[in-house]
């Protein structure tokens, strides 16, 4: 067994540290500054600045009104808001249109507008999970409300082309909202056929229970909550200020930062993909290229991916699946049947996935255990590989 | 999630491989559930003339669970009589490992289900008469594969159609 002297994470499309820096923005307004953004008196003023300024960080780092953009807690909620919120202010439309490799924030709000009478059509995918903008372009009804196509994979990392089917929703007069959740930050977004669009902020290292989502001037949405009328009467609830300003500093960050981090984690993907194709009875899932700069999936022939992340854990090394044993219908996750990983495949699938703390001596050590971790599953399995 | 023991059978799991001089085996589970578990039997006469499993050991492709429940069930039979063996539940099996997650249950019933097989097949083999109470559970675990098979047949079907083979 390789010895670790520290743990290695790279499960970061689960979510990720909070940097330093971004803890630091939010460090005041925890009990310096922690006013209610809506009283009247100086603890509140200064607590608003704040709230507003974020918003305009936020807005600028998507070239967007600051007024567009409407803090959430978290993707989820702004996935609901989109979805059910848009549905409730435009009762005459009735159906929807998204894709089969959707994050479950997408998906389950869809399934719910099925049970009150809407019409949802989930496109298939290719082998590498890309949607046919055409496929879109076919789908579209009279009244067909939204279509939602995520920006790119959280499981598999593949880039939608969400700019053509941007462009195919305006054309036809079709709302268009994207869970850019995984993207933001790391890739660029047409926000110009973009009407809208989902993020959190834990995934980008700022806090959990933070996340916004971008509201095209003029569209009306139908509020998920209702009370104090915060966020222009659209998301009432007490401003989570430290969250707000934090995830600000965080978008920041990836933004000043990109240009240096994207290169280094297309690097290691580019790494990973090049070694772990060298072992036996190994796919990619995904796109070799055009995808997620951070995220890595691949499937091992012949073990379950539940005890490969639990093997990894061992030494230190944190990753997760997709595969299905810990879901009560044993089924695989979603993402990889709709790309049609035979079931074989599917359960073995192990998703890697890095981050800004990510380094090139820790992919080193995980592709140093990796092989020992495999051949040991393969070893107590009946199905043999590479014999 | 799992209790210390499973972990600890899942870490260094016992009497895994293949046994070569094997007399029996039984084989369960479906690659398309994600769990598959061949469990080798090798039975011999003990001083006083009772059949007892003298050695066992086990190949399993499945998750954390499945390891663990393959690793227990295979301390629990060793050295046990035939008709010891046959009494084994997979209660026993989650017992003996301080408990299951409930999602995680199936693989204990699995890992008796295996030592069921296994000892269906030998006495089957061996051309004695089949306990009724093995019997029904064999009748049992052979129409859950059914069921288990014919509930994934379409999602197959359509995985052929585009893979061929597959992996």
């Amino acid at each position: 067994m390789i010895e670790l002297a520290e743990h290695i994470y790279l499960d970061n499309s689960a979510t990720t540290a909070v940097a330093l820096e971004v803890m630091a923005a939010m460090q005041p307004y925890f009990s310096v500054v922690y006013g209610n953004a809506s009283s009247l008196h100086g603890f509140g003023r200064d607590a608003r600045r704040a709230v507003e300024n974020a918003r305009a960080q936020i807005a600028e780092t998507l070239g967007v009104q600051p007024e567009e953009i409407f803090f959430t807690s978290g993707a989820t909620e702004a996935n609901n808001l989109a979805i059910k919120g848009l549905a409730a202010a435009n009762p005459e439309k009735r159906h929807v249109i998204t894709t089969k490799i959707e994050h479950h924030a997408v998906l389950h709000p869809c399934a719910w507008l099925q049970t009150q009478g809407y019409d949802v059509t989930y496109l298939d995918v290719d082998a590498y999970g890309r949607v046919d903008p055409e496929a879109v372009r076919a789908a579209i009804r009279d009244d067909t409300l939204l279509v939602s196509v995520m920006a790119g994979n959280n499981e598999i990392g593949t880039i939608e082309p969400i700019a053509r089917i941007g462009e195919i929703c305006h054309e036809r007069g079709v709302r268009f909202h994207t869970d850019a959740v995984q993207a933001y930050g790391k890739i660029p977004l047409p926000l110009e056929v973009i009407d809208l669009l989902s993020v959190s902020a834990h995934k980008l290292n700022g806090p959990k229970g933070v996340g916004f989502l971008y509201v095209r001037r003029g569209i009306k949405l139908t509020p998920l909550l209702h009370g104090g009328g915060h966020e222009r009467g659209l998301r009432s609830g007490t401003e989570n200020t430290p969250g707000i300003v934090g995830m600000a500093a965080a978008a920041q960050l990836a933004m000043s930062e990109q240009d240096e981090v994207v290169p280094r984690l297309r690097e290691f993907r580019d790494r990973l993909i090049a070694e772990i194709s060298k072992l036996p009875g190994t796919k990619l899932n995904g796109h070799p290229k055009e995808s997620l700069p951070h995220i890595t999936n691949f499937s091992f022939a012949g073990i379950e991916g539940e005890s490969l992340v639990m093997r990894l854990d061992e030494h230190g090394i944190a990753t997760s699946t997709g595969s299905a044993c810990s879901s009560p219908n044993l089924e695989p996750s979603h993402v990889l049947q709709a790309i049609k990983v035979p079931l074989s495949m599917a359960h073995g699938s192990l998703r890697i996935s890095t981050g800004r703390d990510t380094t090139a001596e820790q992919i080193a050590t995980f592709l140093a255990v990796l092989p020992q971790v495999v051949a040991d599953l393969r070893a107590i399995s009946p199905f043999k590989v590479g014999e | 999630m799992y209790t210390e023991k499973v972990i600890e059978h899942f870490r260094h799991p016992h009497n895994q491989g293949k046994l070569p001089d094997y007399t029996a085996v039984g084989k369960v589970g479906n690659i398309v559930c994600g769990d598959v578990m061949w469990l080798y039997i090798k039975v011999e006469q003990d001083t006083s003339g009772r059949e007892v499993i003298a050695d066992i050991s086990w190949e399993t492709f499945g998750c954390t669970a499945a390891i663990a429940t393959s690793s227990m069930v295979s301390d629990i039979a060793k050295g046990k009589t035939i008709e010891e063996a046959i009494a084994i539940t997979n209660k026993d099996v989650a017992d003996e490992l301080g408990g299951l997650p409930p999602v995680k249950l199936h693989c204990s019933a699995l890992a008796a289900d295996a030592l069921n097989e296994a000892i269906y097949n030998y006495l089957v083999a061996a051309g004695r008469d089949i306990p009724p109470a093995l019997a029904r559970r064999h009748a049992h675990i052979a129409a859950e594969m059914n069921t288990l098979e014919q509930r994934y047949a379409a999602f197959l079907e359509t995985q052929e159609a585009a893979h061929g083979e597959g992996g």
